[in-house]
């Protein structure tokens, strides 16, 4: 099942519902990367809320994604990681480094709107 | 005066050519029972005197000795009588229980025991003196199941002592790891005692829990209580930094005592993802800021009444 990306003013939303494949995730490393060109984001948030585990893989991917999405001028949150696999991430190594993390959707959204007002205003 | 009537039976019978083994060791048993219950009152008080003699259970008044030497003397004879010793672990227990509060050690609690044993045991010579092979038949009979008692005893001890020992470890695990919030978003975290990495590790996985539950962004552990740290431990509060990070909380680290700060610097602890401030008072402060209150100074906010 491909991960649905929607659009939501400036920012695109992407919430992966299930484990994903390795191809899956490859897929959707290419779906963000083009979606953040055409639609000229500046923020994305990955919501990984429904995942209850996360393999060295996936997560190296999410990081290679958010960095991609850097290049294009969007800055990524990774929202809704969960205690036990914020604990078993950690514990293997994988804490993610150089990309932005928040608690939930709403949180992610709040760091996004803030960090793109500061831009504009130039502080 | 059953006990007494048997009693002559059985040494009618020693003296007469050796009765069969197994019933002869049950008698003699008997016999011996009934000596112990006949001289209560003198053997009970040798052996509180002794008690006193050898310097044991200080921590206690000579009545409450002579008052527990009773129970324990009644309970020994039943134990003796019956070969069951399950009334005597039920009492060692629950006399261990009352005495390891005021400081009863171990070596006091055997020590008693073997006490009685002796006391029994030089009553018995002083009865059979006369006649060395029924002496060693009654030993014979005595010495297994007085054995066996004084090891009843001292394991009841033991184990009641580990029991409350495991107590007061659970009791000190579940008081000293705390997660209070002090303010929306913001959690504090005092640890006091001893952190291993089993302490750790529970740790880190309570904070986790609490971030999401309380919808934290920014939690201040203090350990100004923690005297010490070893690498694993430094290791396992880098990763619980790392962790809440992963869960959009921040961590900061306040009252670091010296010696903490020189081990951590010693062992080479890569601490760069570490936010420290020094007390729990600049932590909060640090950590409001962050949020974004700003406290105004009590003569700011009067000027501004004014």
């Amino acid at each position: 099942m491909p991960v649905p990306i929607l659009k939501q003013g400036d920012f695109l939303i992407a919430t992966v519902q299930s484990a994903l494949s390795d191809r899956e995730v490859l897929q959707f490393q290419d779906d963000l990367a083009e979606r953040v060109g055409s639609f000229r984001s500046r923020g994305v948030i990955l919501d990984v809320t429904a995942l209850d585990m996360m393999d060295s893989f996936v997560s190296r991917a999410f990081r290679s994604m958010a960095l991609m999405a850097k290049l294009k001028g969007a800055e990524t949150v990774i929202v809704g990681i969960q205690p036990e696999v914020a604990f078993a991430l950690v514990q293997l190594g994988l804490t993610l480094e150089g990309v932005n993390t928040a608690l939930d959707l709403e949180e992610g959204l709040a760091f996004l709107r803030s960090l793109t007002r500061r831009r504009t205003d130039g502080r | 005066m059953m006990g007494e009537a048997m009693a002559r039976d059985t040494s009618k019978e020693a003296v007469t050519p050796p009765p069969a083994a197994g019933m002869g060791d049950a008698a003699l048993l008997k016999e011996l029972v009934a000596h112990l219950r006949d001289n209560r009152t003198e053997l009970r008080e040798e052996w509180a005197r002794r008690i006193s003699d050898a310097d044991l259970l200080t921590a206690m008044t000579p009545d409450e000795i002579f008052s527990e030497a009773t129970a324990v003397y009644d309970n020994y004879v039943d134990a003796l009588e019956t070969g069951s010793v399950e009334a005597l672990q039920a009492y060692a227990r629950d006399l261990s229980e009352r005495i390891i509060p005021r400081g009863v050690e171990t070596h006091e609690v055997l020590g008693i025991v073997l006490l009685l044993r002796d006391v029994l045991a030089r009553s018995l010579f002083e009865k059979y003196r006369a006649d060395p092979d029924l002496l060693n038949r009654i030993l014979d009979a005595y010495e297994p199941a007085a054995n066996r008692i004084a090891v009843t005893v001292g394991v009841s001890f033991v184990q009641e002592r580990e029991r409350v020992i495991r107590q007061q470890q659970e009791a000190i695990r579940e008081l000293s790891t705390p997660v209070l919030q002090v303010r929306e978003r913001l959690l504090i975290l005092p640890i006091i005692g001893v952190l291993d990495a089993q302490r750790a590790r529970q740790l880190t996985e309570q904070l986790l829990q609490a971030i999401r539950a309380n919808r934290a962004k920014v939690v201040v552990i203090d350990i100004t209580g923690v005297p010490d740290i070893d690498s694993a431990v430094a290791n396992h509060m880098v990763q619980l930094v790392k962790a809440s990070r992963l869960m959009g909380a921040s961590v900061i680290i306040t009252g670091l005592s010296s010696d903490i700060a020189r081990t951590l610097v010693t062992l080479g602890v890569d601490l760069t993802s570490m936010r420290t401030v020094g007390d729990l008072q600049g932590g909060i402060e640090e950590a409001e800021r962050q949020l974004g209150y700003a406290l105004p100074a009590l003569e700011d906010l009067d000027d501004e009444l004014d």
